[in-house]
Protein backbone atom coordinates (compact mmCIF):
# COMPACT_ATOMS: atom_id res chain seq x y z
CA UNK A 1 0.00 0.00 0.00
CA UNK A 2 2.73 2.64 1.21
CA UNK A 3 4.19 1.26 -2.11
CA UNK A 4 1.69 2.32 -4.57
CA UNK A 5 1.22 5.99 -2.28
CA UNK A 6 5.23 6.28 -3.46
CA UNK A 7 4.84 4.82 -6.95
CA UNK A 8 1.95 7.63 -7.30
CA UNK A 9 4.04 10.71 -5.89
CA UNK A 10 6.69 9.51 -8.03
CA UNK A 11 4.54 9.56 -10.80
CA UNK A 12 2.90 12.85 -10.46
CA UNK A 13 6.28 14.97 -10.13
CA UNK A 14 7.12 13.70 -13.67
CA UNK A 15 4.10 15.26 -15.16
CA UNK A 16 4.76 16.97 -18.34
CA UNK A 17 3.67 20.79 -18.35
CA UNK A 18 0.09 21.45 -18.82
CA UNK A 19 0.44 23.22 -22.32
CA UNK A 20 1.84 20.12 -23.29
CA UNK A 21 -1.53 18.25 -22.91
CA UNK A 22 -3.49 21.22 -24.10
CA UNK A 23 -1.77 21.17 -27.30
CA UNK A 24 -2.30 17.72 -28.00
CA UNK A 25 -6.09 18.74 -28.17
CA UNK A 26 -7.09 19.42 -31.86
CA UNK A 27 -9.58 22.11 -30.59
CA UNK A 28 -7.21 24.05 -28.49
CA UNK A 29 -4.06 23.58 -31.58
CA UNK A 30 -6.63 25.03 -34.28
CA UNK A 31 -7.71 27.83 -32.46
CA UNK A 32 -4.35 28.65 -30.72
CA UNK A 33 -2.76 28.64 -34.72
CA UNK A 34 -5.18 30.41 -36.32
CA UNK A 35 -4.09 33.11 -34.37
CA UNK A 36 -0.46 32.87 -34.99
CA UNK A 37 -0.75 32.56 -39.04
CA UNK A 38 -1.62 36.16 -39.95
CA UNK A 39 1.84 36.77 -38.04
CA UNK A 40 3.76 34.39 -38.80
CA UNK A 41 2.29 34.76 -42.65
CA UNK A 42 3.37 38.27 -42.23
CA UNK A 43 6.95 37.99 -41.02
CA UNK A 44 7.88 35.65 -43.59
CA UNK A 45 6.91 38.05 -46.71
CA UNK A 46 8.28 40.50 -44.75
CA UNK A 47 11.50 38.88 -44.22
CA UNK A 48 11.93 37.42 -47.22
CA UNK A 49 11.61 39.89 -49.53
CA UNK A 50 13.85 42.32 -47.41
CA UNK A 51 16.54 39.39 -47.39
CA UNK A 52 16.14 38.69 -51.50
CA UNK A 53 16.37 41.80 -52.47
CA UNK A 54 19.27 42.85 -50.23
CA UNK A 55 20.99 39.38 -51.27
CA UNK A 56 20.39 39.89 -55.06
CA UNK A 57 20.59 43.46 -55.51
CA UNK A 58 23.08 45.21 -52.84
CA UNK A 59 25.11 42.46 -51.00
CA UNK A 60 28.34 42.55 -52.80
CA UNK A 61 29.67 39.83 -55.10
CA UNK A 62 32.53 37.53 -53.95
CA UNK A 63 36.00 37.73 -54.78
CA UNK A 64 36.44 34.45 -55.52
CA UNK A 65 33.45 33.25 -57.29
CA UNK A 66 31.75 36.61 -58.25
CA UNK A 67 28.09 36.66 -59.00
CA UNK A 68 27.23 32.88 -58.77
CA UNK A 69 27.76 32.55 -54.78
CA UNK A 70 24.41 34.69 -54.72
CA UNK A 71 22.87 30.70 -54.56
CA UNK A 72 23.95 30.70 -51.73
CA UNK A 73 21.22 32.73 -50.28
CA UNK A 74 18.17 29.96 -50.81
CA UNK A 75 20.53 26.95 -50.42
CA UNK A 76 21.77 27.08 -47.35
CA UNK A 77 18.47 28.16 -45.72
CA UNK A 78 16.81 25.35 -47.29
CA UNK A 79 19.89 23.20 -46.72
CA UNK A 80 18.81 23.96 -42.76
CA UNK A 81 15.26 23.28 -43.18
CA UNK A 82 15.74 20.02 -44.98
CA UNK A 83 17.55 19.09 -41.55
CA UNK A 84 15.33 21.18 -38.69
CA UNK A 85 12.12 19.76 -40.52
CA UNK A 86 13.27 15.86 -40.07
CA UNK A 87 14.09 16.47 -36.95
CA UNK A 88 11.14 18.56 -35.71
CA UNK A 89 9.39 15.29 -37.88
CA UNK A 90 11.48 12.79 -35.88
CA UNK A 91 10.07 14.33 -32.70
CA UNK A 92 6.73 14.80 -33.06
CA UNK A 93 6.70 10.92 -34.24
CA UNK A 94 7.88 10.34 -30.85
CA UNK A 95 5.69 12.38 -28.70
CA UNK A 96 3.33 10.95 -31.11
CA UNK A 97 4.63 7.47 -30.02
CA UNK A 98 5.04 7.46 -26.53
CA UNK A 99 1.90 10.16 -25.57
CA UNK A 100 -0.72 8.81 -28.51
CA UNK A 101 -1.20 12.34 -29.26
CA UNK A 102 -3.43 13.26 -32.19
CA UNK A 103 -1.75 16.58 -32.71
CA UNK A 104 1.72 15.23 -33.28
CA UNK A 105 0.87 12.40 -35.69
CA UNK A 106 -0.60 15.17 -37.96
CA UNK A 107 2.04 17.44 -37.17
CA UNK A 108 4.39 14.29 -38.39
CA UNK A 109 2.66 13.55 -41.33
CA UNK A 110 2.26 17.17 -42.49
CA UNK A 111 6.16 18.14 -41.95
CA UNK A 112 7.37 15.32 -44.56
CA UNK A 113 6.55 16.49 -47.69
CA UNK A 114 7.64 20.16 -46.63
CA UNK A 115 10.80 18.70 -45.56
CA UNK A 116 11.36 16.85 -48.91
CA UNK A 117 10.68 20.01 -50.34
CA UNK A 118 13.50 21.68 -49.15
CA UNK A 119 16.02 18.64 -49.01
CA UNK A 120 15.03 18.69 -53.39
CA UNK A 121 15.72 23.00 -53.13
CA UNK A 122 18.94 22.32 -50.99
CA UNK A 123 20.13 19.88 -53.78
CA UNK A 124 19.27 20.87 -56.87
CA UNK A 125 20.50 24.56 -55.95
CA UNK A 126 24.06 22.99 -54.67
CA UNK A 127 23.56 21.00 -58.15
CA UNK A 128 23.31 24.75 -60.17
CA UNK A 129 25.78 25.86 -57.81
CA UNK A 130 28.27 23.10 -58.27
CA UNK A 131 28.74 23.16 -62.20
CA UNK A 132 30.60 26.66 -62.23
CA UNK A 133 32.22 26.34 -58.95
CA UNK A 134 33.46 22.70 -58.66
CA UNK A 135 33.38 21.96 -62.49
CA UNK A 136 30.71 19.35 -61.59
CA UNK A 137 26.81 18.88 -61.34
CA UNK A 138 27.27 15.93 -58.87
CA UNK A 139 30.17 14.08 -56.46
CA UNK A 140 29.50 11.57 -54.64
CA UNK A 141 31.36 13.13 -51.76
CA UNK A 142 29.70 12.27 -48.41
CA UNK A 143 27.91 15.96 -47.08
CA UNK A 144 26.07 15.53 -50.89
CA UNK A 145 25.31 11.65 -50.57
CA UNK A 146 24.06 12.19 -46.65
CA UNK A 147 21.89 14.95 -48.24
CA UNK A 148 20.49 12.55 -50.86
CA UNK A 149 19.71 9.70 -48.36
CA UNK A 150 17.73 12.55 -46.29
CA UNK A 151 15.65 13.05 -49.08
CA UNK A 152 15.07 9.47 -49.25
CA UNK A 153 13.90 8.94 -45.95
CA UNK A 154 11.65 12.17 -46.20
CA UNK A 155 10.04 10.12 -49.56
CA UNK A 156 9.92 6.74 -47.09
CA UNK A 157 7.95 8.71 -44.64
CA UNK A 158 5.68 9.97 -46.86
CA UNK A 159 5.04 6.84 -48.76
CA UNK A 160 4.88 4.58 -45.56
CA UNK A 161 2.21 7.51 -44.66
CA UNK A 162 0.46 6.99 -47.96
CA UNK A 163 0.11 3.00 -48.19
CA UNK A 164 -0.90 2.12 -44.70
CA UNK A 165 -5.08 2.89 -44.53
CA UNK A 166 -5.31 2.73 -40.71
CA UNK A 167 -4.32 6.14 -39.35
CA UNK A 168 -2.58 4.87 -36.08
CA UNK A 169 -0.51 2.41 -38.20
CA UNK A 170 0.58 4.54 -40.61
CA UNK A 171 1.74 7.33 -37.81
CA UNK A 172 3.34 4.28 -36.16
CA UNK A 173 5.51 3.00 -38.97
CA UNK A 174 6.42 6.59 -40.24
CA UNK A 175 7.50 7.35 -36.71
CA UNK A 176 9.98 4.37 -36.45
CA UNK A 177 11.50 5.37 -39.60
CA UNK A 178 11.60 9.14 -39.62
CA UNK A 179 13.37 7.79 -35.58
CA UNK A 180 15.89 6.00 -37.05
CA UNK A 181 16.55 8.41 -39.97
CA UNK A 182 17.51 11.14 -37.04
CA UNK A 183 20.89 9.18 -37.46
CA UNK A 184 22.10 10.43 -40.82
CA UNK A 185 21.25 14.20 -39.44
CA UNK A 186 25.00 14.66 -37.27
CA UNK A 187 26.52 12.48 -40.02
CA UNK A 188 24.90 15.47 -42.79
CA UNK A 189 26.32 18.32 -40.24
CA UNK A 190 29.98 16.48 -39.48
CA UNK A 191 30.68 14.61 -42.87
CA UNK A 192 32.95 17.48 -43.54
CA UNK A 193 34.97 17.69 -41.12
CA UNK A 194 34.62 13.37 -40.67
CA UNK A 195 35.92 12.90 -44.48
CA UNK A 196 37.88 14.71 -47.33
CA UNK A 197 34.56 16.28 -49.34
CA UNK A 198 35.00 18.28 -52.17
CA UNK A 199 31.97 20.37 -50.41
CA UNK A 200 33.57 23.03 -48.04
CA UNK A 201 32.60 23.44 -44.04
CA UNK A 202 30.24 24.94 -42.99
CA UNK A 203 29.91 28.96 -43.53
CA UNK A 204 27.16 29.68 -41.52
CA UNK A 205 26.57 28.72 -38.14
CA UNK A 206 24.82 30.10 -35.43
CA UNK A 207 27.66 29.63 -32.71
CA UNK A 208 30.95 30.61 -34.53
CA UNK A 209 31.80 33.89 -36.11
CA UNK A 210 30.85 33.83 -39.45
CA UNK A 211 33.25 33.12 -42.52
CA UNK A 212 32.38 36.40 -44.17
CA UNK A 213 31.17 39.90 -43.76
CA UNK A 214 28.20 41.26 -42.38
CA UNK A 215 27.24 43.20 -45.55
CA UNK A 216 26.81 39.15 -47.09
CA UNK A 217 25.96 37.66 -43.51
CA UNK A 218 23.04 39.71 -42.47
CA UNK A 219 20.82 39.26 -45.35
CA UNK A 220 21.45 35.47 -45.53
CA UNK A 221 20.45 35.06 -41.84
CA UNK A 222 17.41 37.00 -42.88
CA UNK A 223 16.94 34.57 -45.56
CA UNK A 224 17.48 31.65 -43.09
CA UNK A 225 14.68 33.55 -40.85
CA UNK A 226 12.09 33.73 -43.37
CA UNK A 227 12.75 30.27 -44.33
CA UNK A 228 12.01 29.29 -40.76
CA UNK A 229 8.61 31.56 -40.66
CA UNK A 230 7.22 30.32 -43.82
CA UNK A 231 7.84 27.01 -43.13
CA UNK A 232 5.78 27.41 -39.58
CA UNK A 233 3.08 28.95 -41.63
CA UNK A 234 3.32 26.20 -44.26
CA UNK A 235 3.17 23.45 -41.39
CA UNK A 236 0.26 25.76 -39.53
CA UNK A 237 -1.77 25.67 -42.61
CA UNK A 238 -1.42 22.26 -43.65
CA UNK A 239 -1.82 20.44 -39.94
CA UNK A 240 -5.14 23.12 -39.37
CA UNK A 241 -6.83 21.44 -42.74
CA UNK A 242 -5.21 17.50 -41.70
CA UNK A 243 -7.24 17.98 -38.49
CA UNK A 244 -10.90 19.56 -40.27
CA UNK A 245 -10.41 16.28 -42.03
CA UNK A 246 -9.33 14.06 -39.16
CA UNK A 247 -12.07 15.63 -36.98
CA UNK A 248 -14.91 16.25 -39.01
CA UNK A 249 -17.46 14.58 -36.98
CA UNK A 250 -16.37 16.34 -33.95
CA UNK A 251 -18.90 19.11 -32.70
CA UNK A 252 -16.58 21.67 -32.38
CA UNK A 253 -15.68 21.56 -36.53
CA UNK A 254 -19.59 21.04 -37.44
CA UNK A 255 -20.03 24.23 -35.25
CA UNK A 256 -17.13 26.03 -37.29
CA UNK A 257 -18.32 25.18 -40.50
CA UNK A 258 -22.00 25.85 -39.94
CA UNK A 259 -20.93 29.55 -38.05
CA UNK A 260 -18.85 29.98 -41.51
CA UNK A 261 -21.01 29.60 -44.17
CA UNK A 262 -23.31 31.75 -42.65
CA UNK A 263 -21.01 34.17 -42.44
CA UNK B 1 4.26 10.26 -17.55
CA UNK B 2 2.39 6.35 -16.55
CA UNK B 3 4.57 3.03 -16.95
CA UNK B 4 2.89 2.22 -20.42
CA UNK B 5 4.43 6.15 -21.98
CA UNK B 6 7.53 5.33 -20.14
CA UNK B 7 8.04 2.04 -21.28
CA UNK B 8 6.98 3.03 -24.63
CA UNK B 9 9.80 6.03 -24.66
CA UNK B 10 12.73 3.61 -23.70
CA UNK B 11 11.54 1.59 -26.48
CA UNK B 12 12.29 5.18 -28.81
CA UNK B 13 15.33 5.79 -26.69
CA UNK B 14 16.87 2.06 -27.43
CA UNK B 15 15.62 2.26 -31.29
CA UNK B 16 17.68 5.49 -31.62
CA UNK B 17 20.79 4.28 -29.73
CA UNK B 18 21.01 0.83 -31.47
CA UNK B 19 20.76 2.58 -34.89
CA UNK B 20 23.57 4.35 -33.75
CA UNK B 21 25.67 2.21 -32.76
CA UNK B 22 25.46 -0.04 -35.76
CA UNK B 23 25.85 3.29 -38.45
CA UNK B 24 28.37 4.09 -36.19
CA UNK B 25 30.46 0.56 -36.80
CA UNK B 26 29.15 0.96 -40.13
CA UNK B 27 30.96 4.12 -40.84
CA UNK B 28 33.90 3.47 -38.90
CA UNK B 29 34.77 0.25 -40.91
CA UNK B 30 34.24 2.20 -44.58
CA UNK B 31 36.24 5.24 -43.28
CA UNK B 32 39.08 5.11 -46.04
CA UNK B 33 36.17 4.54 -48.70
CA UNK B 34 33.99 7.36 -47.72
CA UNK B 35 36.72 9.65 -48.42
CA UNK B 36 36.39 11.47 -51.61
CA UNK B 37 40.15 11.50 -52.23
CA UNK B 38 43.59 10.35 -51.62
CA UNK B 39 46.13 13.01 -50.51
CA UNK B 40 49.44 13.49 -52.45
CA UNK B 41 50.92 11.76 -49.45
CA UNK B 42 49.20 8.34 -50.01
CA UNK B 43 49.45 8.45 -53.46
CA UNK B 44 53.51 8.69 -53.12
CA UNK B 45 53.57 5.93 -50.18
CA UNK B 46 51.29 3.47 -52.60
CA UNK B 47 48.35 3.35 -49.72
CA UNK B 48 46.11 4.37 -53.21
CA UNK B 49 45.78 1.52 -55.68
CA UNK B 50 48.36 1.73 -58.18
CA UNK B 51 46.22 0.41 -61.59
CA UNK B 52 42.51 1.65 -60.50
CA UNK B 53 40.89 5.52 -61.27
CA UNK B 54 41.21 7.14 -58.18
CA UNK B 55 40.52 10.83 -57.20
CA UNK B 56 43.69 12.84 -55.92
CA UNK B 57 43.10 16.17 -53.79
CA UNK B 58 45.34 18.60 -52.49
CA UNK B 59 46.52 22.14 -53.43
CA UNK B 60 47.88 23.35 -56.79
CA UNK B 61 51.69 24.40 -56.16
CA UNK B 62 52.06 28.05 -56.71
CA UNK B 63 53.68 28.85 -60.19
CA UNK B 64 54.06 25.07 -61.15
CA UNK B 65 51.02 25.63 -63.99
CA UNK B 66 52.30 25.03 -67.54
CA UNK B 67 50.07 24.80 -70.56
CA UNK B 68 51.41 23.54 -73.41
CA UNK B 69 51.16 26.02 -76.51
CA UNK B 70 49.40 23.71 -79.18
CA UNK B 71 46.71 21.79 -77.24
CA UNK B 72 44.50 21.95 -73.83
CA UNK B 73 47.09 20.27 -72.38
CA UNK B 74 48.32 21.80 -68.38
CA UNK B 75 50.28 20.49 -66.40
CA UNK B 76 51.14 21.39 -62.64
CA UNK B 77 52.02 19.87 -59.43
CA UNK B 78 49.51 18.83 -56.81
CA UNK B 79 50.95 18.80 -52.92
CA UNK B 80 49.42 18.51 -48.89
CA UNK B 81 53.15 19.91 -48.08
CA UNK B 82 54.65 17.03 -47.20
CA UNK B 83 54.43 15.29 -50.85
CA UNK B 84 54.02 16.57 -54.17
CA UNK B 85 52.96 14.70 -57.53
CA UNK B 86 52.82 15.71 -60.83
CA UNK B 87 49.36 16.08 -62.69
CA UNK B 88 48.80 16.46 -66.19
CA UNK B 89 45.03 17.09 -67.82
CA UNK B 90 43.67 17.71 -71.26
CA UNK B 91 40.56 19.94 -71.38
CA UNK B 92 39.45 23.29 -70.14
CA UNK B 93 39.68 23.80 -66.27
CA UNK B 94 36.99 24.95 -64.16
CA UNK B 95 36.48 28.56 -62.93
CA UNK B 96 37.91 28.58 -59.85
CA UNK B 97 40.93 26.56 -60.35
CA UNK B 98 43.59 28.61 -58.69
CA UNK B 99 47.49 28.27 -58.04
CA UNK B 100 47.62 28.03 -53.91
CA UNK B 101 43.87 26.53 -54.10
CA UNK B 102 42.27 23.02 -53.44
CA UNK B 103 41.88 20.70 -56.63
CA UNK B 104 40.39 17.33 -56.67
CA UNK B 105 41.79 15.57 -59.95
CA UNK B 106 40.27 12.36 -61.37
CA UNK B 107 42.37 9.93 -62.97
CA UNK B 108 44.97 7.15 -62.95
CA UNK B 109 49.18 7.47 -62.38
CA UNK B 110 51.06 6.14 -65.37
CA UNK B 111 54.11 4.20 -65.23
CA UNK B 112 56.63 7.55 -65.20
CA UNK B 113 54.45 8.53 -61.46
CA UNK B 114 52.43 11.58 -63.46
CA UNK B 115 48.82 11.45 -62.33
CA UNK B 116 47.07 11.84 -65.92
CA UNK B 117 43.98 13.62 -64.71
CA UNK B 118 40.42 12.61 -66.78
CA UNK B 119 38.60 15.19 -64.82
CA UNK B 120 39.25 18.29 -62.51
CA UNK B 121 37.10 19.57 -59.73
CA UNK B 122 38.08 23.00 -58.17
CA UNK B 123 37.61 23.36 -54.21
CA UNK B 124 36.74 26.44 -52.79
CA UNK B 125 36.38 27.56 -49.19
CA UNK B 126 33.88 28.53 -46.78
CA UNK B 127 34.97 32.07 -46.57
CA UNK B 128 33.17 34.96 -48.77
CA UNK B 129 34.23 38.29 -49.19
CA UNK B 130 33.72 40.94 -51.18
CA UNK B 131 36.69 42.01 -54.09
CA UNK B 132 37.85 45.27 -52.20
CA UNK B 133 38.29 43.77 -49.05
CA UNK B 134 40.31 40.97 -50.96
CA UNK B 135 42.03 43.61 -52.29
CA UNK B 136 42.77 45.43 -48.97
CA UNK B 137 44.07 42.62 -47.53
CA UNK B 138 46.22 41.23 -50.42
CA UNK B 139 47.78 45.34 -49.68
CA UNK B 140 48.47 44.40 -46.35
CA UNK B 141 49.95 41.00 -46.72
CA UNK B 142 46.89 39.25 -44.90
CA UNK B 143 46.02 36.64 -47.58
CA UNK B 144 47.91 34.60 -49.08
CA UNK B 145 48.39 35.86 -52.56
CA UNK B 146 46.35 34.51 -55.41
CA UNK B 147 47.60 34.68 -58.71
CA UNK B 148 44.41 33.70 -61.36
CA UNK B 149 44.94 31.08 -63.55
CA UNK B 150 45.90 32.89 -66.86
CA UNK B 151 42.29 32.45 -68.93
Amino acid sequence: MVKVVANAKALKKQKMPQWFYQLGSPRWFYELSGKWLPWLGGSAALLLTIGLVWALLFAPADYQQGNSFRIIYLHVPSAFLAQSVYLLMAIAGAIGLIWKMKVAEVVAKCAAPIGASYAFLALVTGAIWGKPTWGAWWVWDARLTSMLILLFLYLGVIALNSAIGDRQMAAKASAILAIVGVINLPIIKYSVDWWNTLHQPASFTLTEKPAMPAEMWVPLLLMVLGFYALFTWTLLTRCRTEILERERRAGWVCDLLSNSQIK
Amino acid sequence: MNLKRKHRMWAVVALLLGVSVAVGLALYALQQNINLFYSPSQIADHQAPDDTRIRAGGMVVEHSLQRSGDSLMVHFALTDFQKTIEVEYTGILPDLFREGQGVVALGKMNSKGVFVADQVLAKHDEKYMPPEVAAALKASGKLPPQPSAEH
